[in-house]
């Protein structure tokens, strides 16, 4: 039995202890704005936050998460008003919107890390989250104007 | 030809549509139309996509509360449908956009065909969608007219949302308005008056997306997000070779797994594959993961088939071979063959593109529940009736018995038109008794996809003096997406052809295309702008040899080609060719490119010393584009892109915002074909599985500044999707060439030395 926290909410798991903390968000918790992209954390769709720093939640086992505390895109903000989701809709981001929830993860966890991020910091910090559509450059605009809004 | 759209109007006030959503006293109206033929009519592909009824309809209904509800009947994969499409309508409606409400409609064939794809939406709907709006605000301007027993001509819609007297300052909203203008009848097109394109509130105005908060606030939205009741879930080991079957199955392991409930084996298809599932053994559990690890426990003794033997490197050099010899002659202008007899500088090259995968970021996935005749099921699909209809046939059901609800799609670029997952998860509802949801791994979605067609193709031309071609030959050579729908098809439909082989846009008196035979031995489909992609990189990276060889600066060469501009004679026609309503100009075409290379100073820039700018244009889905990239390449070959001028003439634009989008976006998809794409198979099975051997693009690779130049026309509305990709893979590899001498002839990137 382990025993965490999920958005804030003291949670115990007993199940198999290999699954994939992404399938235990989705599956069991029904918080889905958490995605599947490739099981590897390759594309970085599932991003969470562990204790604020962005995670694959596809590849991290229901047996480490003793004692963490989980963050999901469902709980940064109520109706998408965090600065980074502010900027996102600014930008007008989204195509088709599904690697988002993971990119907007990760640039909360970027941004909280490195409130000013260059050009590099932002590659290098994005580079492991896929977006097929090809919303790269808005990203990167976003993650700008949400650190001149937070600044 | 075209059809000749004819659009009927009707009040359907009265008759219960998009119950739910209206009360008494909603004035709703539907509006069919007679649109032009799928784009692969000869191919067989059309008759089994939609052999439903040509007849889209669209809705558009006023609550008494004022919300508009527009019906959303297309797909929203990030091609920008549920909110373009609404603000055409509302426009000529005057309706005030925040209080527009979007609806997804079900698959019904009452829609006509819903299939999205083939950069259809905003072409195919635009005027429908018009004169469903205006004579929505004609019925309740006479509604107002009625009510205060004053002339139609003094009432007039405006500010938005409300209808008012110019005499005198009554105003009535269109929610007031409502049902008085549900009782008045349809008025008659000639009665309409649309607006000028100068009265516009919303066409061509920039918006961002309808959705774009829910999507950022990670809302249950997609296909993957959809949770049932009751549901189980399921992962299918596919035959790992197209037409496998199983032979022998021990799943004594799989059921240990914690979770898992039971096997089930899925009937192998009965050839033509088409949509129907792959076959295989389904592992149902009560969550993804248990699934997922059931199904690695499987010991599966697989027939692989006749594909066994299907490798893709001797493939290529078959299909290398027959694109040396004469194939079946698509279009012919003037006497080729009489003038390269003439001899003098002849240029020959020959250039090759690889499968491809789409690798949407959603893999495959939907739910069904099946109860006992009826069938529901939730997918992200771009083809709901196709849903309908193959579930039907797989279940021997009627197809009017399945419902077929419309998610979001993580992206769909093609893979999702076809229904094949859909299926399966009836099928498994169907045995279990239970709502199932079969999700795809990655691996399913590299591994068992509708690929991209694999293409050899050889050019040739003859120039004279001044370096300027008088004749050109084309062979083209692919396994077809007709052999996905007619066993042994091994030629390339009408729509293929099209799409930049059948003519070049070029002043060229002498010329002729041609079209090898290829057997194919996986599924093929279409992707994003489909074999525009392989023509074009054979097309325009040619244009640029023949630059090379006449020493001539590749854009000014390129304007020569073109010429100043007519309207050509192009043959076969679909989605690529002509009509009456999109003859093929090619003075639009030298127009973008002017426009591209303005925007990149193009003289200004230097090539060579591991910089590179290059260039390349092509129209499909009757939009003209240029593209204009620039590379940076180091010494180990890596490519860096730092910009990317695209000039786009795709008629007029609905929505100048989502185009761009749709441009930046294809900029990046180009990338990863044009860099790694690349899928290959071994003793029949693909040897990729996951984006660590089956790379695209990050945003570490991606070009670093797309800008997006719409030109300005007055031209129909033309495709917006697909075209930005064609151009954008051979002027890369044109600034390839320029940086560092070497010639792409062979895609990806990364099979000649640079990464």
């Amino acid at each position: 039995m382990v025993h965490f926290k999920v958005n804030g909410r003291a949670q115990t798991f007993d199940g198999d202890a290999e699954m994939p903390l992404l399938w235990y968000l989705r599956d069991i918790l029904g918080l889905t704005g958490t995605k599947f992209g490739c099981g590897m954390a390759l594309c970085g769709a599932c991003t969470v936050l562990q204790n604020g720093k962005a995670i694959r939640s596809c590849t991290k086992q229901m047996s480490t998460v003793e004692g963490l505390e989980i963050t999901t895109i469902e709980a940064i903000s109520a109706n998408g008003q965090h600065a980074v989701q502010k900027a996102w809709t600014q930008v007008n981001v989204p195509q088709c919107g599904y690697c988002q929830p993971g990119q907007i993860m990760q640039a909360v966890s970027l941004l909280s890390s490195k409130p000013k991020p260059t050009d590099e910091d932002i590659d290098s910090a994005m580079a492991g989250n896929i977006c097929r559509c090809g919303t790269y450059q808005r990203i990167r605009s976003a993650i700008k104007v949400a650190a001149k809004e937070t600044a | 030809m075209i059809a000749i759209e004819k659009i009927a109007i009707e009040n359907v006030s009265r008759r219960g549509f998009l119950q739910g959503i209206f009360s008494a006293g909603a004035f709703v109206l539907c509006a069919r139309i007679l649109p032009e033929p799928l784009w692969a009519v000869s191919s067989g592909a059309a008759a089994s996509v939609s052999t439903s009824a040509f007849h889209p309809s669209v809705f558009v209904g006023i609550h008494t509360d004022g919300t508009v509800y527009v019906v959303a009947h297309r797909s929203e994969m990030g091609n920008g449908v549920r909110t373009s499409l609404p603000r055409i309508l509302a426009d000529e409606l005057d309706a005030d956009w925040s209080r527009v409400h979007v609806v997804q409609a079900d698959g019904n064939e009452a829609y006509g065909s819903q299939d999205t794809d083939g950069s259809h939406s905003v072409r195919e709907f635009f005027d429908v969608l018009r004169e469903a709006g205006a004579t929505a605000r004609l019925m309740l301007v006479r509604a107002a007219a009625k009510q205060w027993g004053v002339p139609e001509s003094q009432c007039v819609a405006d500010p938005v949302h409300v209808v008012s007297d110019k005499s005198s300052s009554r105003k009535l909203g269109y929610g007031e308005l409502a049902s008085l203008a549900a009782n008045q009848p349809v008025p008659k097109k000639e009665e309409l008056t649309l607006k000028s394109p100068q009265q516009w509130r919303y066409i061509g105005k920039p918006a961002p997306g309808y959705d774009v908060t829910d999507v950022c606030s990670g809302k249950p939205l997609f296909g993957m997000d959809v949770r049932v009741d009751g549901m189980l879930y399921a992962a299918i080991a596919h035959p790992p070779v197209l037409g496998g079957k199983v032979k022998s199955l021990d799943d004594s392991a799989t059921l240990k797994v914690i979770g898992v409930k039971k096997t089930i084996a899925i009937d192998p298809f009965k050839p033509p594959h088409g949509f129907q599932p792959l076959g295989g053994v389904a592992v149902i559990a009560d969550n993804t993961f248990a699934a997922f690890k059931g199904r690695k426990q499987l010991k599966i003794d697989w027939d692989n088939g006749s594909n066994a033997s299907y490798n893709s490197a001797d493939y290529k050099k078959e299909l290398q071979q027959t694109a040396r010899q004469p194939g079946k002659v698509v279009h012919t202008t003037g006497d080729p063959d009489a003038e390269f007899a003439k001899g003098g500088k002849v240029v020959e090259a020959e250039y090759f593109a690889p499968h491809l995968a789409h690798a949407s970021m959603e893999p495959p996935v939907a739910v069904a529940d099946v109860q006992g005749e009826k069938v529901t099921v939730w997918s992200p699909t771009q083809n709901p009736q196709g849903v309908q209809e193959q579930v039907a046939a797989a279940l021997g059901l009627k197809k009017e018995n399945v419902t077929c609800h419309v998610t979001f799609l993580g992206g769909g670029f093609g893979r999702k038109s076809k229904p094949d997952y859909a299926v399966e998860a009836a099928v498994l509802s169907k045995n279990t008794g239970k709502p199932v949801k079969v999700i795809w791994s990655r691996e399913d979605d590299i591994k068992f996809d509708y690929y991209h067609s694999v293409a050899a193709m050889y050019l040739k031309a003859a120039l004279d003096n001044s370096g300027k071609p008088t004749a050109w030959l084309q062979r083209s050579v692919f396994p077809p997406i007709g052999s996905t729908f007619k066993e042994g098809e091994v030629y390339g439909g009408a729509g293929e052809m099209s799409m930049g082989w059948n003519v070049v846009p070029f002043d060229v008196p002498n010329f002729r295309s041609e079209n090898g035979q290829a057997v194919a031995h996986v599924r093929i489909g279409w992707l994003r702008s489909v074999a525009n992609i392989y023509h074009a990189f054979a097309v325009q990276s040619f244009a640029n040899e023949l630059a090379v060889a006449a020493n001539r600066d590749s854009y000014d060469y390129l304007l020569a080609l073109i010429g100043n501009g007519h309207v050509l004679d192009a043959g076969p026609q679909g989605p690529n060719g002509v009509g009456e309503k999109y003859p093929y100009d090619t003075a639009r075409l030298r127009r973008v490119a002017e426009v591209a290379a303005e925007k990149a100073n193009w003289g200004k820039k230097k090539s060579g010393k591991g910089s590179g700018i290059g260039i390349a244009v092509h129209r499909s889905f009757f939009t003209y584009v240029a593209s204009v990239v620039e590379v940076e390449v180091d010494d180990q070959g890596t490519i860096r892109i730092p910009h990317v001028t695209t000039a786009v003439d795709a008629g007029i634009v609905a929505n100048p915002e989502m185009v761009r989008q749709q441009f930046e976006g294809a900029a990046v998809f180009g990338t990863s074909i044009a860099r790694t794409g690349e899928i290959t198979a071994t003793g029949g099975a693909i040897d990729q599985s996951n984006f660590y051997d089956y790379q695209v693009a990050r945003m570490n690779d991606a070009p670093r500044q797309v800008d997006v130049h719409i030109v300005e026309s007055t031209a129909p509305p033309a495709g917006v999707g697909e075209p930005g990709v064609p151009p954008f893979v051979p002027a890369l590899c044109n600034a390839v060439f320029a940086a560092t001498g070497k010639r792409v002839r062979e895609l990806p990137l990364t099979r000649n030395g640079f990464s």
